[in-house]
């Protein structure tokens, strides 16, 4: 049986880039089999037969889905450079952040689909409410998520750094500025420049382009 | 040093619930708070701030929060007895895809069920009975999800088991027709002592919902 790994993923999707982002931390070499959505394929299909979701792992053939099942398999399986604290009490601190992230994503999918006015104001409070948390409960006043050196939360939130960035120049609203928010400021630029994500991003245009087709499309859909 | 370990919880909730079967099923020795969470406890909110919500563990004045968040908390340790989750990494990572499932499934339309009528209702119905039955797809022929021993999926999902009544009255449908199967793996759960001494009688649970339903005006 083949040992390999292979990662199924969509390249706009900020989900199938963490499962990159922590491969790559680790030095694991993977194949990536590029997934189109409008057409799923079969591999898609018989290896993630509950949610027919991207990302899907595939290690020796056998397939592992949801992002955050996937993050946990990738530490748990390659072991050097950790993504996960070693005592028990900040482990459940650092899921417990992961599943913040994952449960406020209708928060900013809310943002991102409103029209200016009363509904889009109370998207962006809402919307600076969970930024406001992250930063003052969640980072504090580390440099990363994970303290010195990212770690699976910093890589869960990480879509804050790029792609809400194109949310906020979609909606003309700026929530993640030096003066209201600076510490998660500070960690959008430091997450940024860390080697294995600077180097692991989609275009910003390009990516710009998806996300406001996107935008279009659920507005009209309204 | 003895380890000091409450937990504030909700009797009805099967959240809740599971964080009593996990510690049940290690011996772990407690203290149960019950909380009104219509008059939240300083307790409560000095120890979930962002959430407000039970179960919380509080572990040497340290909390956990998040029922799945806590169970493999008391996994890792308390790990010399009784273990929840496989060693394996491709097992474990089945085990929480599972658990993560039965998490964001399940609750929603089971709480249409008897919260809604008409239109809504069925169709709440049609798809908790969809969910049950992936479920017990999964399951197969295996004793537990974990295959021979009783585990994290187990916990995760047995505890919604004593609100298949409510689900069954209001609903008016039978989980054995439809999921035999799945009935007979919680028969099979409730036989254990952590599961029968951890989860309140169905009858007590559907009193509950009849004084829920009142209090907030649904019909």
């Amino acid at each position: 049986m083949e040992e390999g790994v292979k990662v199924v993923g969509f390249w706009p999707s900020p989900y199938s880039q963490k499962v990159i982002w922590a491969l790559k931390q680790k030095g694991v070499a993977y194949d990536y089999i590029e997934e189109d959505l409008s057409n799923k394929s079969q591999l898609l299909m018989k290896s993630n037969p509950v949610y027919k979701k991207i990302p899907v792992l595939l290690h020796g053939g056998k397939p592992i889905a949801e992002s955050s099942v996937i993050l946990e398999y990738i530490e748990e399986t390659w072991p050097q450079n950790p993504l996960l604290p070693k005592e028990a009490y900040e482990r459940a601190s650092a899921r417990f952040w992961i599943q913040f992230g994952a449960e406020k994503g209708p928060t900013f999918g809310s943002l991102f689909t409103s029209t200016a006015g009363e509904e889009q104001d109370k998207a962006a409070k809402d919307a600076l409410e969970v930024l406001k948390i992250l930063e003052e409960q969640g980072l504090g006043n580390n440099k990363f998520f994970g303290g010195d050196s990212i770690n699976l939360v910093d890589l869960a939130l990480g879509w804050l750094a790029h792609w809400f960035q194109c949310i906020e120049e979609l909606v003309e609203i700026k929530l993640i500025e030096p003066t209201t928010l600076p510490r998660l400021h500070a960690w959008v630029e430091n997450f940024n420049q860390v080697p294995v994500i600077h180097e692991n991003l989609p275009d910003k245009k390009r990516l710009l382009a998806h996300m406001k087709s996107i935008r279009e499309m659920s507005i009209s859909a309204k | 040093m003895a380890d000091e370990v409450i937990l504030l919880d909700l009797w009805s909730s099967m959240f809740g619930m599971r964080v009593r079967v996990a510690l049940a099923e290690k011996g772990i020795e407690y203290e149960y708070k019950e909380q009104d969470l219509r008059n939240k406890s300083p307790l409560l909110l000095e120890m979930n701030p962002i959430h407000k919500k039970i179960p919380v563990l509080i572990h040497n004045g340290k909390p956990i929060c998040e029922s799945l968040i806590i169970v493999q908390y008391i996994d890792e340790v308390w790990h010399h007895k009784a273990p929840l989750l496989p060693s394996d990494p491709y097992q474990r990572a089945q085990a929480r895809f599972w658990a993560d499932y039965v998490d964001k499934k399940v609750y929603a339309p089971g709480r249409k069920i008897w919260a809604t009528k008409g239109d809504e209702q069925e169709e709440a119905k049609k798809e908790f009975i969809e969910i049950l039955k992936v479920l017990e797809g999964e399951l197969g022929e295996k004793p537990y999800f974990g295959g021979e021993s009783f585990g994290f999926v187990d916990i995760s999902f047995v505890t919604f088991s004593c609100w298949f009544h409510v689900y069954e009255t209001f609903g008016n449908f039978s989980i054995e027709k439809e999921c035999p199967k799945l009935m007979a793996w919680v028969k099979r759960c409730q036989e254990r002592e952590s599961v029968f001494k951890s989860l309140p009688d169905e009858k007590k649970v559907l009193e509950f919902v009849y004084f829920l339903k009142k209090i907030f005006g649904i019909e």
